[in-house]
């Protein structure tokens, strides 16, 4: 909490985007997260992404649960749509937002507890049904709301705050989003914007379910020596594995980049373009079994792999392409079109008699 | 790589202040504008005193360099009216008697003599008198404060408020002869004195050398502005002819052509050689004289006086067009024109008048100007036991100017008597206390006021022309005082970073209202100028650079210009890296030699 309201003030050499719009005009409310919290720099870069991408806030809508993280959602673009879901029920929630309105940009906020422990079964079906989103999963490892008990992605051996370790094993929300074949999954970290944002935009253009998991440290609960998902030991241990820009459309793609060799381009739904800057030796992005063992490798070095670590550029299993749903969003047919009548419904009716 | 800044020195966090920095006499603004916002008039007036002696005067008729400086004219287009407010605590401080300078219990055997009893000779008095030295103030009149007093019209600056502000000094036992004009250097020399200041200004208006100037009834009618000034004060002039011309266009121009309105001149006119910008009029004065109904003429250059029958009936001009390159105007003349009128007030600027000082007794003459050679810091001519300040040193400025003078002459003088080196400048320090009282409560309000600037009440037209003598300014009312009181962004409340503390979560970063802050990879100023999230591009505002931050060796780099002060990096910072800081620039002066407290 801070005792006033952000200044209305603005520095007068800030930028406009292509909507006349600045970075200032895509803020919520002030958040009432610890100071210093990770969540609240993921809401920064979230307002940079939706800024430099032209969104217009009315047209976007953010999703969420319960939890520190799912208030997040409040923090930035106020005008725009939003639900604040029973926990962990936000990804269905979302679902059939996106059913019905398919003309909005989704947005999912979510923690390692609304997702990997009560909401882990909703995480994975919206997965399975590749529902046009990003879902951000703000990963800190603990369950801040109540005080710092560990969560289902606290690491084996990693101590809570009174130095107490962790015996259970971690549920990876990367690899599972691999093996649930999700088509779009990253990993990055809420100190580092500058990997962090065209992550979040490229996500953004994702046309299907596109997960990341940020690691986003707890200042009050776990950013003490021996939290491995503190500031300190994720900057220690980070290995950007595929380091990714997001080009969109509209610009022209410059070669200075390609000579310096294992530059990997992927051309998405909408013929943006996500050009891999570095990657790791060997390292493909498009492969979904090379992603597993690459991340499971560094799991098991005790290293966080961060980067775009899988897309598939042209995936055609969006849940409105699979069940051949209209082009037009439900709430923009007119009602003879959504509700046919009485005499098509009893023709109906009559093929089950 | 750029150095990282180096905060202990006062001036980087004094720059901060613009105000402050911005004054001749670094007043403490931020300070007396929280006093007067708490109700504390007395001491308001107080902290001004300190600076500038005169919070009364000043308050009614200071250049204010502060305010086109002020941060708040950056952000919203409209500074504090800090000068105003100034004048407020003056008005409103009561009985301060026993807080006023007493004469001290000790003489020091050490005579010095002042000439002129203007702004600067009185702030040396004022410095000087508490060390107990015997000072005498030459005065050509009968009357103290010099121009600030025959100058200054009446219904700028009441005579009340001179008469106090003056006698708080002469009342700690500082002589005053009057009506001793002194007529030569070497005769006054010859008295004996350790030390003597020239405090004299430049009491000499220009003249205007066209055809006519001294022609018909030229003596009656064609008068030069300071005299005419000074003719009005002391009530040789009570009236004026109906059309008015005021030649120039400075600040004394728009006194004389205010003070005209209410001699009886029912058409003024104060013409321009240039256009508006070129104007050294305040923009301030500029519109009090325009609300009077005053005609203002650009672009007109005088060429002749015209009579009819040895009467003055009207001044031809030229009117020019100006093309401005390369920062020079050339013009060219579209016309020539006469403008009617009866009367003529030149105010086209000021000399000094030194032909009382001999010019073979050791002080220096530069050839080109006729001015004594006159040390910028020490105000030391090459006599070294005469001292220079005020107008008489380098020409005409203002009176904050002359204030600030009289304390550094002041200094001079102290050090000369103690057989110290002048040039020994005694340092200005600094105080640097958090103003944390509480999880997230500071010591100022830091909260941002959208107030905009309140305008002063104006007495009514059909009044203030009745007499010069009533008061055009009525004061704030205690209703804008306390609203534009918060409009001060407490520019003194600094944002302190200590690099070590630091874990680079960005909550600074993703808080700051006007994206001052940016941690990023090191670089030389001008890149890093660049690189920020708002580019800093105000290059008369300075950019700080920590030290290589703890974990990724970037730094954090913050750009002064647009800061609020509001101190929401520090109620966003998890370990206090950010901190808000009190800043108090430590002023040495001749009574109290600072000492630099360490950070």
């Amino acid at each position: 909490m801070t005792s006033i309201a952000k200044p209305p003030v603005k520095h007068p050499s800030l930028r406009k985007n292509g909507l006349g719009l600045t970075t200032r005009d895509y803020e919520g409310a002030m958040s009432t997260l610890c100071a210093g919290c990770g969540h609240d720099s993921v809401t920064a870069a979230l307002i940079t992404a939706f800024w430099e991408l032209d969104v217009p806030p009315h047209k976007a809508a953010k999703m969420s649960g319960i939890g520190c993280s799912s208030k997040t959602t409040a923090y930035f673009m106020k005008q725009s749509h939003g639900f604040n879901s029973v926990h962990g029920r936000m990804p269905s929630v979302t679902s059939g937002a996106n059913a019905a309105n398919r003309s909005l940009t989704y947005i999912g906020i979510s923690g390692d507890g609304d997702s990997l422990s009560i909401g882990l079964g909703q995480l994975c079906h919206a997965i399975r049904r590749n529902v046009q989103m990003l879902y951000v999963i703000e990963n800190n490892g603990v369950y801040g709301l109540t005080k710092g008990q560990f969560s289902a992605s606290a690491d084996v051996g990693s101590t809570a705050k009174r130095g107490e370790a962790n015996q259970m094993q971690p549920i990876d929300p990367v690899l599972l989003a691999l093996t649930l074949g999700a088509t779009f999954v990253a990993r990055s970290f809420s100190g580092d914007k500058a990997q962090l944002v065209p992550i979040l935009k490229a996500g953004l253009r994702h046309n299907g379910f596109a997960l990341i998991d940020v690691i986003s440290p707890c200042v009050s609960f776990n950013d003490h020596e021996g939290s491995t998902k503190s500031y300190k030991y994720t900057r220690e241990h980070e290995v950007e594995i595929a380091a990714a820009d997001f080009v969109p459309l509209r610009k022209e793609i410059s070669q200075e980049q390609g000579a310096a060799g294992g530059l990997t381009s992927v051309t998405m739904h909408d013929g943006s373009i996500v050009r891999f800057r570095k990657t790791a030796a060997d390292y493909n992005p498009t492969d979904r079994g090379a992603a597993y063992t690459h991340v499971k490798h560094c799991i098991d070095k005790g290293e966080v792999a961060t980067g775009l670590l899988f897309m598939e550029g042209g995936s055609q299993t969006e849940m409105h392409t699979l069940n051949k749903t209209v082009k037009t969003p439900l709430v923009d047919l007119a009602h003879k079109d959504l509700c046919p009548g009485n005499a098509q419904l009893q023709e109906l009716m009559g093929e089950y008699r | 790589m750029s150095t990282p800044t180096n905060v202990s020195d006062p001036r980087h966090y004094h720059k901060v202040v613009d105000c402050q920095w911005g004054c001749p006499a670094h007043t403490n603004v931020p300070e007396y504008l929280r006093l007067i916002a708490n109700g504390k008039y007395a001491e308001s007036y107080l902290l001004n005193r300190e600076s500038n002696v005169f919070p009364g005067i000043l308050g009614r008729t200071c250049d204010r360099p502060c305010e086109p400086a002020c941060r708040r004219g950056r952000v919203d287009g409209k500074p504090v009216a800090i000068c105003r407010l100034k004048r407020v605590a003056a008005d409103l401080k009561g009985d301060i008697t026993e807080f006023l300078p007493k004469p001290p219990s000790l003489e020091n055997g050490k005579r010095v003599a002042l000439i002129g009893c203007g702004p600067s000779s009185l702030t040396v008095a004022n410095d000087l008198r508490p060390l107990g030295y015997s000072v005498t103030i030459l005065e050509k009149r009968d009357q103290s404060g010099g121009l600030m007093r025959w100058n200054i019209p009446a219904f700028r600056l009441p005579p009340q408020v001179l008469d106090e502000e003056i006698n708080a000094i002469l009342d700690t036992g500082v002589e005053l002869k009057y009506n001793s004009a002194v007529t030569s250097m070497k005769a006054l020399l010859a008295e004996g004195y350790d030390a003597v200041f020239v405090g004299s200004g430049a009491p000499k208006g220009k003249e205007l050398d066209v055809p006519g100037r001294h022609e018909g009834n030229s003596n009656d009618v064609i008068h030069i502005g300071i005299e005419w000034l000074g003719g009005v004060h002391f009530g040789h002039i009570e009236k004026i002819e109906e059309k008015v011309l005021i030649i120039g266009v400075g600040n004394t121009a728009m006194d004389c052509c205010r003070t005209a309105k209410r001699l009886g001149a029912k058409d003024v006119k104060v013409i321009a050689r240039r256009g508006r910008k070129h104007f050294k009029a305040s923009p301030w004065e500029l519109e009090d004289a325009e609300e009077e109904l005053i005609d203002i003429v650009e672009n007109h250059a005088p060429k002749r006086f015209v009579y009819e029958k040895g009467k003055l009936v009207g001044m031809e001009f030229e009117r020019l067009e100006w093309t401005e390159k390369d920062g020079k105007g050339t013009s060219k003349v579209l016309e020539t024109l006469t403008i009617p009128c009866d009367s003529v007030i030149l105010a086209i600027g000021q000399d000094n008048a030194f032909e009382w000082v001999e010019r073979d007794i050791g002080i220096e003459f530069d050839t080109k100007w006729d001015m004594p050679v006159v040390d910028k810091a020490t105000h030391q001519s090459s006599l070294k036991n005469v001292f220079f300040g005020g107008d008489a040193a380098w020409g005409p400025a203002n009176i904050i100017w002359a204030v600030e003078h009289g304390h550094q002459a002041a200094i001079s003088i102290h050090q000369y008597c103690e057989k110290l080196p002048v040039t020994d400048r005694p340092a200005y320090g600094m105080n640097l206390v958090s103003a944390k009282v509480g999880m997230h409560a500071w010591s100022y309000s830091n909260d941002y006021n959208t107030s905009p600037r309140q305008k002063m009440t104006h007495e009514a037209l059909v009044e203030r022309f009745k007499s010069v003598h009533t008061e055009v300014e009525l004061g704030f009312t205690p209703e804008q005082t306390a609203r534009e009181v918060e409009r001060c962004l407490n520019c003194d409340i600094e944002t302190h970073f200590t690099d070590t503390l630091c874990i680079e979560c960005d909550a600074c970063v993703d808080i700051c209202p006007t994206n001052c802050l940016t941690i990023t990879t090191d670089g030389a100023e001008d890149d890093l100028r660049t690189r920020l999230i708002a580019p800093a591009l105000n290059m008369t505002q300075d950019i700080y650079v920590s030290a290589a931050l703890p974990q990724t060796k970037r730094v954090m780099v913050k750009d002064e210009d647009m800061c609020l002060h509001c101190g929401l990096c520090a109620e966003r910072c998890p370990t206090a890296a950010w901190d808000m800081r009190k800043f108090e620039l430590v002023v040495p002066y001749a009574f109290a030699k600072s000492e630099a407290v360490a950070v």
